[in-house]
């Protein structure tokens, strides 16, 4: 009873908290044009009732987590129902080729609208899983990730423009800008730690921007480059619906391709190093990988995979201007992979697709999104850091020689 | 020779916020070696306090020095609250987690709170009452330096002296140099850290938003996006100083305002941003540690 009136007592406390600390800004409103003071004291009192439920969830999440700890460090399993059931191979099979046909009968099942929105989720999945090479693979935070995507896509639209070169044979030439602005960017800042890394990167962001809005003889400012060309199919005229099932497809070629690439080079030599330099960097180097090529390699093949969606990207829009590269797309594309789980392929695809299509359809709280983003960043990395999804590391394990195993 | 004067105390007037901003920066890393994102989200947040307040008191008849003042103190405590509550939710339960940990939290509070305060109050820009007066011994240097800048250089001036007399002399100080020093050391020896590291924060926030209320009233605008630009600039800053180095960030602070006045005073005003950022990523390279910095080993 007294830890119930405790827990009470402190939920209260929380409560008159947050009141006060959201007081001036939720509550007043200041019309300095007209002077008037607009009083919303509704506002006051979700913000208080909503504290007192969210203390107690807060409480009990971090109980919960606790207890998760202990289990772990006793050696118990902690994994959900969803985990092992992820980490049966047969099941995760059968999965993948029931997901891949339900891809490709999605256009013909769904209008244009649906299509479209489907492209744009699976643009991002292709960016997830780009990041996920630095981020959760590598451990190297990038906060202007978007700067590779608007290299790629500028790349295209620009040499489209001045010499009507087609989508095809811009989607790796793209990819190759995209990868080789990376070394250039990589190669100062290889010796930099997380933190410095993150800003570094965040600036490289915001010089793409800038340079993009000013330097009107390269890349037409801000009004953009507008009528570049979609895809073509060996000439054929197609209409827009079947243009956008087209660009789908494309995406999911591509999507299938990156899955491919990642999954290999995750389990390849250069991904172990990737994930060894993750957790240890000292520990890593002197186990004699060499330290500048890893990074690099990450950083490049994360930069690739941006700069070709970039392509992908123009050529679906027909339009771009630097106003789509912003710090928000990069923290968007980095909630994706935080959400997802770091390092997981399927919890980055998963992460994309929530992340994406529930504000889609959700439109009566889209306005809330970047503020849901937020939030469930922080309390992603307090409750779950692993992500919705743990990454699966390959495991070998030890069966005995054949036949023998009973006898012993 | 007034061009250059004019740019000079341009620069100088806006280094000293960045420095402002850089000391909150530089003392959270100091102490447990996270950059704190949402301090730009502290800083807003104070302007923003400090126009409503500003905003109310106009409107109940307040007027001049008195709605400033008063502004001010509000804007302080309530971004020292929120700097607080900051550390409490969004960092103390990651004390411990892997770098990279605390640092996507940082983030993640940096996007809820630019957001929190777009739908709470509005994604416009908001006029900001000229709350500093223009005096009149000023007149005759108004070209060169005005009022406002005046005002904002002898204020920054005094808040980093009472800072600086907070750590070097007083037992607060001396504990937080401690545990910045050794962590572990100043608990053993009784320094309460938890509290020592709530109060870094809590002064960081009160410099942030004393930089905020003078930009906003300066500049004469506010939006819920000013902290994260100001942010960025503020913490590339504390890297050209030194990172972890008090008198680092007031020095870099001030080498970062004058590069930019300069560099669009003299060249272009189009690629301020990427001035700063380009100066930054130079400075990593040349001089990791910064202009003060030490150049610490790594230990195993």
């Amino acid at each position: 009873m007294t830890t119930m009136m405790q827990e009470f007592k402190q939920s209260i406390i929380v409560s008159i908290w947050f009141v006060f600390l959201t007081f001036p800004l939720v509550v007043v409103r200041v019309n300095t044009m007209n002077n008037v003071v607009e009083w919303r004291w509704m506002n006051m009192v979700w913000i208080a009732a909503g504290s007192f439920v969210l203390s107690y969830l807060w409480r009990y999440m971090l109980a919960r987590k606790l207890v998760q700890k202990k289990v772990e460090e006793a050696g118990g399993d902690t994994r959900g129902k969803l985990q092992i059931l992820l980490e049966d191979e047969s099941f995760r099979y059968k999965a993948m080729g029931v997901l891949l046909i339900v891809a490709l009968i999605y256009p013909q099942v769904f209008d244009t609208y649906q299509t479209t929105i489907m492209i744009s989720a699976l643009i991002y999945v292709v960016l997830g899983l780009g990041l996920n090479i630095n981020v959760g693979l590598a451990g190297m935070l990038d906060l202007g990730y978007v700067a590779f995507f608007g290299i790629g896509a500028y790349t295209f639209a620009i040499i489209n423009h001045h010499f009507d070169v087609s989508f095809w044979l811009m989607l790796p030439v793209g990819g190759l800008v995209g990868c080789l602005f990376g070394i250039i960017l990589g190669f100062p800042i290889l010796r930099l730690r997380g933190d410095y890394l993150a800003i570094v990167t965040l600036g490289f962001g915001m010089i793409f921007k800038v340079v993009m809005e000013n330097w009107t003889a390269l890349s037409f400012g801000p009004s953009g480059i507008a009528n570049i060309d979609k895809p073509g199919l060996f000439g054929l005229d197609m209409n827009l619906a079947s243009h956008t099932n087209y660009i789908y497809y494309i995406m999911i070629a591509m999507v299938v391709f990156t899955i491919i690439v990642t999954n290999r080079l995750k389990n390849s030599r250069i991904g172990r190093a990737w994930i060894a330099l993750r957790e240890d960097e000292i520990a890593c180097v002197a186990m004699g990988i060499d330290m500048a090529r890893t990074k690099l390699s990450a950083y490049a093949l994360g930069a690739f995979w941006a700069g070709m969606v970039g392509v992908l990207f123009a050529s679906k829009t027909t339009f771009i201007n630097p106003a789509s590269f912003t710090f928000m797309e990069s923290a968007i594309i980095l909630s994706i992979v935080v959400l997802g789980g770091m390092g997981s392929i399927l919890g980055v695809i998963l992460g994309a697709f929530i992340l994406i299509l529930l504000p889609e359809y959700m439109r009566a709280f889209s306005e809330y999104r970047m503020l849901a983003f937020g939030a469930a960043m922080v309390l992603m990395m307090i409750f779950r850091p692993q992500g919705i999804i743990s990454g699966l590391r390959q495991k070998y394990e030890y069966k005995g020689l054949k036949g023998q195993s009973n006898d012993g | 020779m007034e061009y250059f004067l004019e740019l000079f105390f341009g620069g100088l007037t806006r280094g000293s916020i960045y420095a402002l901003i850089a000391l909150g920066y530089t003392m959270v890393y100091g102490i447990i070696q996270l950059i704190n994102f949402a301090h730009g989200e502290i800083y807003m947040i104070g302007a923003f306090v400090a126009l409503i307040v500003a905003g109310i008191c106009t409107i109940y008849g307040l007027s001049g020095v008195s709605i400033l003042i008063l502004a001010g103190i509000v804007a302080v405590i309530y971004a020292c609250a929120y700097g607080y509550t900051l550390e409490k939710v969004a960092y103390r339960p990651l004390r411990g987690a892997p770098r990279l940990s605390p640092l996507i939290s940082a983030i993640g509070m940096s996007i809820f709170l630019q957001n929190y305060v777009l739908l709470a109050q509005t994604p416009d820009f908001l006029p900001f009452p000229r709350l500093i007066p223009d005096f009149a011994f000023m007149e005759p240097v108004a070209h060169i330096i005005g009022s406002p800048e005046l005002v904002i250089l002898i204020t920054t001036f005094v808040t980093m002296i009472l800072l600086t007399l907070l750590i070097k002399k007083s037992r607060v100080g001396k504990a937080m140099r401690a545990t910045q020093q050794d962590m572990d050391m100043a608990r053993l020896v009784g320094v309460n850290v938890d509290r020592i590291i709530s109060l870094t924060f809590i002064i960081g926030s009160a410099l942030a938003a004393i930089g905020g209320v003078l930009v906003a009233s300066y500049i004469g605008q506010v939006n819920f996006y000013v902290g994260f630009l100001a942010g960025v600039k503020a913490f590339t800053a504390a890297v050209l100083g030194g990172i972890g180095s008090i008198p680092g960030a007031v020095i870099g602070g001030l080498v970062l305002g004058w590069a930019e006045s300069f560099a669009a005073g003299y060249i272009s005003s189009d690629y301020e941003d990427v001035f700063t950022f380009g100066l930054l990523i130079l400075i990593l390279i040349l001089r990791p540690a910064g202009i003060l910095g030490k150049v610490t080993k790594q230990k195993v």
